[in-house]
């Protein structure tokens, strides 16, 4: 269980920065880079989770042991991290897109008239308002990080559902341990899911 | 590298692939069918005046929306077989494992896309007011003539974007039926890299075909909200 918590909020906050650059990126007027941003996330929402773990199990290490040269098991919770990190970073900078989005124009010209930078402007006055906007959804794509975290089972990492499965195949209780992990899935998802929505209400 | 015979297999390693994306495309195309009716019906029930059908809708949902895919997958294919009376040991022993993992796969798939696909239902009734279910109650139609002849028509065309997305989503979800041995695509390009053990490339060829199945529903799609544009509701004329 810690492992998996460990991966959500890693890769959670790692996906937000990221997705928050490529927002930006994606939102400039410098074609090169908001068509870079672009491919990034057409990308890696194309394909599936499951794909992108196996392209980081399997070939990444491989490139990180040419550089580093030392080939050590550790890597896979590594690689893990980076997978989910870029993974979600896309899906963060679709939500954080449309939430520098919906911050009305009025709020740019103003800035830009009161003297501030493009950079200040996006740091000081867009990017508070419209994460203030987005944090519900921006939470409940964390809740899907952390289901989606059950799959670095294909991976062999060990998480709490593959430990479940795990004792369930050894003890032969596997029935019982795989409804035990559904439960307690379900209910840490039921009650982040409710939190969420009561922290949409007092926003709102 | 991919005209080369594959193992065991006659034909060469891109037919390979390229089977593995219609036994995907098969499985999405089954799971779909199953989420579109039951979402349907699931988020019908949560919108009907009333307050048991709503609770029982917002419950299926929520079960189905909060344990991850994997679980579900191992529950359906692992758990209920042993489970189920009477079916159960005919599934295990009338089916070959690989339709037992088809079937098993697309049922999950179901009915986990259906909660999501109800929530999409739900929305899309739900944003054309109340005014036209009373409108129709006040013409004289019963419960499910409002719901066939007023409200799902316009409510089934305003969700045809986010309907398009969870079906790229579906196809996504395929790729964990990996997990319990189906051969799916993703699969497919694992084994291949074993066998050839050029990874790099085979991954690169699914990452391909994936991307092309995407552009390809985005087409379908965008063609189907064209065609089935309502006059002045809807969307940018062109």
């Amino acid at each position: 269980m810690v492992r998996t918590l460990e991966i959500t909020i890693v890769a959670g906050i790692a996906g937000m920065l990221l997705g928050t650059l490529i927002a930006v990126m994606r939102l400039s007027k410098n074609p090169i880079l908001s068509a870079l941003a672009a491919t990034y996330v057409t990308a890696f929402r194309s394909i599936p989770l499951v794909m992108v773990l196996l392209w980081f199990y399997l070939l990444v290490p491989n490139l990180i042991k040419k550089v580093i040269g030392n080939p050590n098991l550790d890597i896979r919770l590594l690689s893990a991290f980076i997978a989910f990190s870029l993974f979600e970073a896309s899906y963060y900078a679709e939500i954080i897109r449309a939430g520098i989005q919906s911050i009305s124009r009025g709020q740019v010209s103003a800035s830009l008239a009161l003297g501030m930078t493009v950079g200040e402007t996006m740091w000081l006055i867009i990017l508070p308002q419209a994460f203030r906007r987005m944090v519900p959804l921006l939470l409940t794509q964390a809740i899907i990080l952390f289901q989606d975290s059950s799959l670095v089972y294909v991976m062999g990492l060990v998480n709490f559902f593959g430990v479940a499965y795990n004792t369930g195949i050894r003890d032969g209780t596997l029935v019982e341990l795989i409804f035990f992990a559904g439960a307690v899935y379900l209910i840490i998802c039921f009650a982040a899911s409710t939190l969420v929505g009561k922290l949409q209400k007092k926003t709102t | 590298m991919f005209w080369q015979p594959a193992i065991g297999d006659g034909g060469n390693y891109l037919s390979y692939l390229i089977w593995g994306l219609v036994w995907t495309l098969l499985l999405s195309l089954a799971s779909w069918v199953l989420a579109f009716v039951v979402g349907s019906i699931v988020g019908m029930m949560r919108t009907v005046p009333g307050s048991m059908l709503p609770k029982l809708g917002a419950f299926y949902v929520e079960i189905f929306r909060n344990i991850p895919l994997l679980v579900q997958l191992f529950i359906w294919y692992f758990v209920l077989p042993e489970l189920v009376p009477i079916v159960g040991p005919w599934f295990k022993q009338s089916f070959s494992p690989a339709l037992q993992q088809f079937i098993s796969a697309a049922l999950c798939l179901g009915f986990f896309t259906a909660s999501r696909v109800s929530e999409q239902v739900r929305s899309g009734i739900n944003s054309l007011g109340s005014s036209q279910f009373k409108a129709g109650l006040a013409l004289g139609f019963n419960i499910t003539q409002v719901y066939t002849i007023v409200l799902l028509p316009v409510a089934y065309r305003i969700i045809i974007p986010t309907l398009t997305s969870e079906f790229l989503n579906l196809v996504k979800n395929t790729a964990v039926a990996s997990t319990i041995g189906f051969i799916d695509l993703t699969q497919r390009s694992k084994n291949m890299g074993e066998y050839t053990s050029h990874l790099y490339e085979s991954f690169i060829a699914v990452t391909i075909l994936y991307a092309l199945v995407n552009l390809i529903v985005m087409l379908i799609s965008r063609n189907l909200e064209r065609a089935t544009r309502l006059p002045g509701y809807l969307g940018e004329k062109k």
